[in-house]
Parts: structure tokens; sequence; C-alpha cells
């Protein structure tokens, strides 16, 4: 007897009718899609993109060579040699950061002592041939300089949490 | 504003001393052969190029569905992406497998395609609007869809790949054991018309009752069933484990490419159309008006809303792009059927449903059951 209501249900196609209510009121709903190049996601001050080292507001490199970024770098994508200054103090004469091995992981960022290895807002970059995405100390300081206003303004609001 | 009534004068004056008495100048037969293949022109051309927009019609519903957008990058909110699409399917190459059998690899996607093309010329637009007026055109239609079977199994043994041959084990089983419960509810549309010719099966759900005298009220599950068996039959989802693009490859066109591929992409679609415009036309009056006659003669003399509410081609494109919704509706809410589910429904369900329910309507017939076979 209930084999056969169950047949009877089965014929009444309910189960497929309900299936399309749920897609049919979808079809009107408000869609997420970002067109992408035109709108652009708002971004968290804490965005792991682009990496940059700073300068103090003096123009003194922040990086004391201490190496732990390269010690904590789960990618081992950092490299680091350093050698006295004439003043006296420990700096880095290599600070390469292969953005290819990178993870984007923000270990390096949260590691630094001085704030000067620091992950930046950009996300929009590309290599063209070999090496274009291998970041030397020139490069990162250069993109640090670029960007030193807003990577300034992203640690400022994210300041009161860390 | 004068020289455009000139021109227009001088252009009459041109098509009638010039077009209209070189034609009647030709032979008869060829003139009978320039008509004809007028006729087919406008037929072909406006058919194949809503193919090429339902595929548009295709990825801005399902997308819709899903909550995100679907094509909306060549041209104005990406209406041109079907061009695009079709351009970049002519230039690619056609790659044909070592081993393949050349001329019936290229021959397949052909004889998929022929017969969903050549079924259009009986199928009425509207009264008397039919290319060819044949009296047994329902069978010319059923033994036409049967065809392009032939196109599938032998894209499959010509490819000379297993995977191919296996595909096509699975979709030709699938499309002729559809095409069983698909001749059966038809057998239903048979009996209730009196009819085997599509303008006359048209014509006798002509009644004063408006919708209600359609056949899609004493057939609803004939018609159903159909319906559902039309989607099996084109191999689109939910019945389209033969392409099973989520899991498989493609089936029985895995190795094409290119053009031929996209033959047998342009025959899919052309299927869905033709399987819209057949349920359209056998259970929901075709061209006929959904509204009662008596109001629709009560408004004819209205310019635009007489037109408009009257029995006309429109109302034959309404309902088929109601079906070819439906298509796109169910491709997006159900899972693929298990292949044994598949031929369970085919075998065990609809087949005795319709068996069942020709019998009803033999009834039906015999008692003279109104409003639709009253008369009869």
């Amino acid at each position: 007897m209930s084999a056969l209501i169950r047949f009877l249900k089965s014929l009444s196609l309910k189960e497929l009718r309900v299936g399309l209510g749920v897609t049919g009121r979808y079809l009107f709903a408000r869609k997420f899609t970002l067109q992408y190049p035109d709108d652009k996601t708002p971004l968290s001050p804490r965005f792991r993109g682009l990496h940059a080292l700073r300068r103090y507001p003096n123009g003194e490199e922040r990086c004391i060579a201490c190496k732990l970024c390269e010690a904590v770098c789960p990618a081992l994508a950092i490299t680091i040699e350093s050698e006295e200054r004439e003043d006296g103090s420990r700096r880095t004469t290599r600070y390469d950061i292969d953005l290819t091995k990178c993870i984007f992981c923000g270990y390096c960022e949260e590691s630094c002592p001085v704030d000067s290895i620091v992950e930046t807002h950009i996300f929009e970059y590309y290599g063209e041939k070999k090496g274009d995405l291998y970041m030397t100390k020139e490069r990162l300081l250069a993109v640090g300089d670029k960007y030193e206003k807003e990577i300034a303004a992203a640690r400022a609001l994210d300041a009161p949490y860390r | 504003m004068e020289w455009l009534n000139t021109s227009i004068d001088w252009m009459t004056l041109l098509f009638q001393e010039w077009v209209v008495v070189y034609f009647h100048m030709l032979p008869d037969a060829l003139q009978t052969v320039i008509w004809i293949v007028l006729k087919i022109v406008v037929i072909m051309v406006p058919l194949m190029l809503s193919v090429a927009y339902l595929t548009l019609a295709e990825r801005k519903i399902i997308g819709a569905m899903q909550v995100r957008m679907g094509p909306t990058r060549v041209g104005p909110r990406g209406y041109l992406q079907p061009i695009a699409d079709a351009v970049k399917l002519m230039f690619k190459e056609i790659i044909i497998p070592t081993g393949a059998n050349k001329y019936l690899f290229l021959t397949a996607p052909l004889l998929s395609l022929g017969p969903a093309l050549a079924a259009w010329a009986v199928l009425p637009f509207g009264d008397g609007l039919v290319l060819a007026e044949v009296n047994a055109a329902l069978l010319y239609v059923l033994a036409l869809t049967s065809i392009s079977v032939y196109g599938v199994i032998i894209a499959g043994w010509s490819s000379n790949s297993k995977y191919a041959l296996l595909g096509t084990m699975r979709s030709a089983a699938q499309i002729v054991s559809y095409e069983i419960a698909m001749g059966f509810a038809l057998v239903g549309v048979l009996i209730a018309a009196g009819s085997l010719n599509l303008g006359e099966i048209v014509n006798s759900q002509r009644g004063e009752y408006g919708f209600l005298n359609w056949f899609m009220i004493p057939l609803f599950p004939l018609f159903v069933i159909y319906f559902i068996s039309g989607v099996a039959e084109t191999n689109r989802a939910p019945f389209d484990v033969a392409e099973g693009e989520s899991e498989i490859v493609a089936g029985f066109h895995v190795d094409y490419s290119g053009m031929a591929f996209a033959v047998f992409f342009l025959a899919e679609y052309a299927n869905m159309i033709l399987i819209a415009a057949l349920t359209a036309i056998m259970f929901m009056g075709g061209w006929l008006s959904m509204l009662p006659v008596s109001w629709v003669a009560a408004v004819s003399d209205i310019p635009v809303i007489g037109i408009l509410l009257g029995d006309g081609i429109h109302w034959f494109f309404a309902k088929m792009s109601i079906f070819l919704f439906l298509f796109l509706w169910f491709r997006a809410t159900f899972p693929r059927y298990r292949y044994d589910q598949i031929m369970r429904l085919g075998w065990k369900v609809f087949i005795p449903i319709t068996i069942v329910w020709i019998l009803v309507v033999g009834v039906f017939v015999l008692a003279g059951l109104g409003p639709w076979f009253s008369v009869a």
C-alpha cells in the first residue's frame, strides 16, 4: 500500500518541482559577480600583496639584517647577505625575494622587528621574462619609496590590533 | 521626402519590370526550385541565428540561476558572444585522428545536423505557412529524428577510439530507448487529432475555449513524457551522461575539434529547438491564440492588440521559447541521472504510462469527451 502511495507521489514530480522552484527564485536574485577591471573589491589593510622594503623618514633603510624573515620563510624565498657598514651598523648587501617561490603567507612581515619588510596592497603585477619576478633589494626599496604613503596608512589603520 | 518617394517608386518599378518579368520568363521547374530555395533560406537563416543566440541565452540564464552574470564582455552586455564563438570555431584546425576513417569522420557531423534541419520542412509556422505540405508529416518527423542516431554512431565508430565508441554506445542506446516513449506519446496525439498532418493537428486543437482546447489537457501525461523524452533524445541535462562534461570528456565526439565539433554543437541546439517546436505544435496548439475564439473576434478590429491576441506566428514562437527556457531551466536544476536510472525511466516508467494513456485517449475519443473530442 505504501509502495503504491510512493509510486503515485513520484508521478506528481513534487521533488522536481521544488528543485525548479529553487533555481527559479535564484534566476531573479541579485548577482554576486564583480566586473573585475571595472569594479574592484575593497582591500583590507592587512592585504598581503607585492613585497616592499621601507625606509625611515630620514631616508635610512629600516632593515638591520637580523635575518628573522629569512629564517621564518616557509617557502625559502628570501636570501639575505650582510656586512658591517663604515659607521659600524649591520646592513644588508643583498636582500632578494623570489616571488615565484613566495606563498604570500605574511610571516616575513610579522617577524620583522623594525617593520622593514612589508606586504603591500599591490596585486596587479606581472613578469614578462624569466627573472622579472625575482625582487632584488633595489627593486624592493623602490616599491617601498613609491608606495610609502599607502603602506604607512595601512599600518596606521591596523596599529590598534597589533 | 520627395526624393525618398521617387526612389521608392523607382525601386518598385524596377522590381516589377525586371525581377518579376524575368522571373516569369524562367522555365516553370526552375521557378519552383528558386521559390523553394528562397523559402529554405528564410527558414534556415533565422534558425541558425536562434541556435547561436540560444547558446548565449543558455549561458546567461544558467548563469543567473547560479547567481552570476554569464558572458558580459563581447559587445554590449555580451550580446556578440555567439558571433565571437562562431568565428573562433571556424578558424580552429580540424584534427583527424590517425587511423580514423576520414570520410565517415567528416560525414558524421553532417548526418546529425542534416535531419535536425530537414525536419523543419514540414513544421507549420502559421495557417498554411509551411514549406512542404506533407500529409504524413508526423511520420516524416519521427523518421528523421531517428536518422540522427546514425550521426552519433558513425562519429563514435569512425574516430577509431575506444572512448568515443563507448560514448556512442551509451548515447545511441539512450536515444533509441526514448524514441519508443516519444513515438507512443505521438500515437496519442495521432488518435486525438485523427491526422498525421501537423497543420491539421494544430487546427484540431482550435475551439471556443482557447487554451483549454489544446491537447496538453486531455493528453497531459503524454505531453510531459513527450517533452522529457525530447530532453533525453537531445542528450541534454539531466540525461547528458553521453557528454557528461563534469565527469568525462565528451562521449562520442571526443575526437572532434573546430568546425566539425561545432556542427555537432549546432545539431544539438537545432534539435532542442525542433523538440520545442514539435511540443508546441502537438500539445499547445502551435500558432493558435490562447484566448477563446469569441474574445479574439471581439478585439480583432483594434489595430495592434487585435493582431497580437489573434492567431499567428508570434504565438508559435512564444510557446517554443517556453520550452526552450525549460530545457535551460532543467539543466540548471537537475543533477545527472545514472545510466541505469535513465534506462529504468525510459523502459519501466515512460513506456507503460504512455501505453496506458493511449488506451485512455481511445476511450475519450469513443466517448466523445468534450470539448476536445465532442465533434468527432
